[in-house]
């Protein structure tokens, strides 16, 4: 049980990461490498609002929770107009750009928020704990700490990862700016004549893309802590996971983001935390190799 | 400080007085230049990556010893100068920043890193460029052989030592199996191996040994394999994720925690006053220099605490959430001024005098407690180049590390391991 909420927890945040990678490939063909940069600067803002708030933590952090995400969407859309427009979205070009944006960003937080990781303290937590019941030579017998422990927050942040989830998905299927996106997504030169503003949704698309990392690290940051290094772990988890799931797709990527987080979180309790990176990686080997598109990827047209 | 004043009106008097001896005032000059050019100390220090924390105090320890020295008239008459440069806390860097200070900013010695990792990584550099090096490290690679005769540990004792002095205080007061979680690298493998030799020696047991990654950031997921009967967790942590380690521990424990006994490591530039960390109430550390102002403390310590900035809770004196890394940084300002008292014994007056510097830090032996060694009397062996000194064990009392044990000196002794004076310059 603690494994597999460990695993749910990491889980939920992967997946909130990963989708807006996902998104931002599948709409604009952007691979942003700049993606784990963004989330860094959400837990990075989150501390600074959390801190210049001051009062009940939960007041700083539910400011946070709304001002991390926009803020990052909106410096986001602000480099793809300055940036990735200029170079005209070009595969090659945009990774080099996005590569020296990572450096920026993470080189600016260094010299403005310093090199100190710093806690952000969570607007509830309640430890809630099960005890291991075993029978034993005396009957049955409770160990408190080994069974099922956890906090209430952890427990928050794996159903507040489902609405947004959720709230993407409704906004894709059941929204015009959904139906726009997907047009964007399927033909871009269609949907351009079809009089749809395309740079303006690739704006907004990678605004929502690292908007999406920054909630996610909003989320993570009471149970970790704020540090300007901390964006290449989810990165480099959100590449596995689009990979897995199949680039551009969002169910995809929710399903490899469960498999992926739940696989560390219970490897990683029964066997140890390096077992769990070697499989997550050799799975990235084994789709790419027998399932270039990924588990839930379209052959690319 | 400066002679410039000196040298200026020495050579105006020279001019006026002997006009005709032309080369007497080109030779004047020449040596006087030579002794008022400041002795310049190449400051390696971790500003950015794991260890920046330590580095913003080594910096701050460093400037205040550097400041008081200079204050009392420099080194041989001549006044120091720090140059700092950022490792990144990254041992290819750490070579290359010694190169720097040896070939471009033109250093006198090195000294300063704290990360074993990094001080592993440079010391062969040193060695090649026969460049006098004074770590502040801890580890036990200095005194274990496996670095050279330009790498000294004056100022702060070793993992080995420290570790051996604690086990028989664990092994009878606190409980007899013990599960240990350190980070896997060669710091945290020092504190393995030599707390389960020492723990075996005092009739205690590993019951499990938890090698955690240093670069995990979410440790709830290592808890369960703590066994069941034991009766001590001994942890030691380092890195940017402390503070989120010892919080998980007390998240995984709540009410029915075994003893805890760790190593500040854990907690070094942490607030005990940190949301979370309540659990520790009751636990024991191990401190190098104990972070609260204790109710014996020496005039040396009250003298030392007010040069660097830190109040009487450990904390910077213009910031009480800026927690120092008090239990290491005293290293800093021991090992300059014991480089001061090696500069003086040799005589030093420039590189060339290098290898004579060694040798006289390797003639000391004892260093009473005085305002150069404000953390507590050590003795330095000039065979292994290590420092030997008190260590402190303080428990959690009241939201306060309050002193529990002082070992003595003897405890934390072991027979040599190597011997750096046999290999040559």
């Amino acid at each position: 049980m603690l494994a597999a909420l460990e695993g749910a927890v990491t889980a939920a945040v992967l997946a909130l990461t990963a989708i807006g990678l996902s998104l931002v490939f599948g709409v604009m063909r952007v691979v942003n490498v700049a993606h784990g940069e963004f989330y860094m600067l959400g837990a990075v803002i989150a501390w600074s609002v959390a801190t210049s708030l001051g009062g009940h933590p939960a007041i700083g952090f539910a400011a946070a929770l709304v001002i991390a995400p926009v803020v990052v969407g909106l410096l986001a859309a602000a480099a793809d107009m300055t940036i990735l427009k200029r170079i005209n979205y070009d595969p090659e070009r945009t990774i080099v750009a996005t590569i020296g944006l990572l450096y920026i960003i993470q080189q600016v937080t260094l010299m403005t928020y310093g090199p100190e990781a710093r806690p952000v303290e969570p607007p509830f937590n309640h430890r809630l704990a099960l005890p291991w019941v075993e029978w034993g030579e005396q009957g049955l017998a409770l160990y408190w700490p080994w069974g099922l422990s956890t906090t209430s927050y952890k427990l928050a942040v794996i159903g507040a990862a489902i609405v947004v989830l959720l709230g993407v998905w409704v906004m894709m299927t059941r929204t015009k700016i959904g139906l726009i996106m997907r047009a964007t997504q399927l033909d871009r030169d269609m949907a351009q004549a079809f009089g749809i503003p395309v740079e303006r949704v690739y704006a907004i698309v990678f605004g929502i893309g690292a908007g999406l990392a920054a909630l996610g690290a909003v989320l993570i940051v009471p149970i970790q802590q704020a540090y300007y290094l901390m964006g290449a772990d989810p990165l480099l988890l959100s590449f596995i996971v689009v990979i897995i799931g199949g680039l551009g797709s969002l169910p995809g990527t929710v399903l490899a983001a469960l498999l992926i987080g739940m696989s560390d979180g219970i490897i990683s309790v029964f066997f140890s935390p390096t077992l769990a990176k070697i499989l997550a990686t050799l799975l990235v080997a084994l789709v790419l190799v027998f399932r270039p598109q990924g588990l839930f990827g379209t052959r690319a047209a | 400080m400066t002679k410039t004043p000196t040298r200026r009106s020495a050579l105006k008097t020279l001019a006026a007085t002997t006009a005709a001896a032309t080369t007497l005032p080109m030779w004047a000059r020449y040596s006087q230049a030579q002794t008022s050019e400041p002795i310049r100390i190449g400051f390696q220090v971790h500003r950015t990556g794991i260890g920046a924390a330590y580095g913003r105090w080594y910096d701050r320890t460093s400037q205040a010893a550097v400041k008081l020295i200079n204050e009392e008239g420099g080194i041989n008459g001549r006044p120091v100068e720090l140059v700092a440069e950022d490792d990144g806390t990254d041992p290819k860097r750490g070579a290359e920043v010694l190169e720097k200070f040896a070939n471009q900013s033109n250093c006198d010695i090195a000294f300063g890193t704290l990360f074993s990792h990094v001080v592993i990584g440079s010391a062969p550099r040193a060695g090649e460029l026969k460049l006098p090096y004074f770590v502040v490290s801890e580890g036990h690679h200095v005194a274990s052989g496996m670095l050279n005769r330009y790498t000294l540990q004056p100022g702060i004792t070793d993992v080995k030592s420290q570790v051996q002095a604690m086990a028989p205080f664990v092994n009878q007061n606190l409980g007899k199996k013990v599960t240990m979680i350190y980070p896997d690298f060669a710091f945290g493998h020092d504190h393995r191996d030599y707390f389960s030799a020492a723990t075996e020696a005092a009739g205690g047991e590993i019951v499990a040994k938890i090698a955690i990654p240093p670069t995990e950031t979410s440790f709830t997921k290592y808890f369960p394999q703590i066994p069941r009967d034991t009766e001590v967790i001994y942890h030691v942590m380092v890195g940017p994720a402390v503070l989120t380690f010892v919080k998980e521990m007390g998240e995984f424990f709540g009410p029915s925690r075994p003893e805890i006994f760790g190593f500040i490591d854990s907690l070094e530039a942490v607030d005990l006053a940190s949301p979370g960390l309540e659990f520790l109430e009751g636990t024991y550390f191990w401190e190098g220099n104990p972070r609260y102002a204790q109710a014996d403390q020496s005039e040396h310590d009250k003298f030392y605490r007010a040069a660097v900035g830190v109040d009487e809770n450990g904390a910077s004196v213009s910031d009480s959430k800026d927690i120092s890394t008090y239990s290491h940084m005293f290293g800093c300002w021991e090992t300059l001024f014991t480089i001061k008292a090696g500069m003086e014994a040799a005589g030093y007056t420039g590189p060339a005098d290098r290898a004579k510097l060694i040798e006289a830090v390797e003639a000391m032996t004892d260093m009473p407690l005085s305002r150069e060694h404000p953390q507590g009397a050590k003795v330095f062996n000039g065979k292994t180049h290590q420092v030997f000194g008190h260590q402190y064990i303080t428990k959690v009392t009241d939201g306060k590390l309050i002193l529990a044990h002082t070992t003595s000196i003897e405890d934390t002794l072991y027979p040599d391991e190597t011997d750096y004076t046999t290999q040559s310059f």
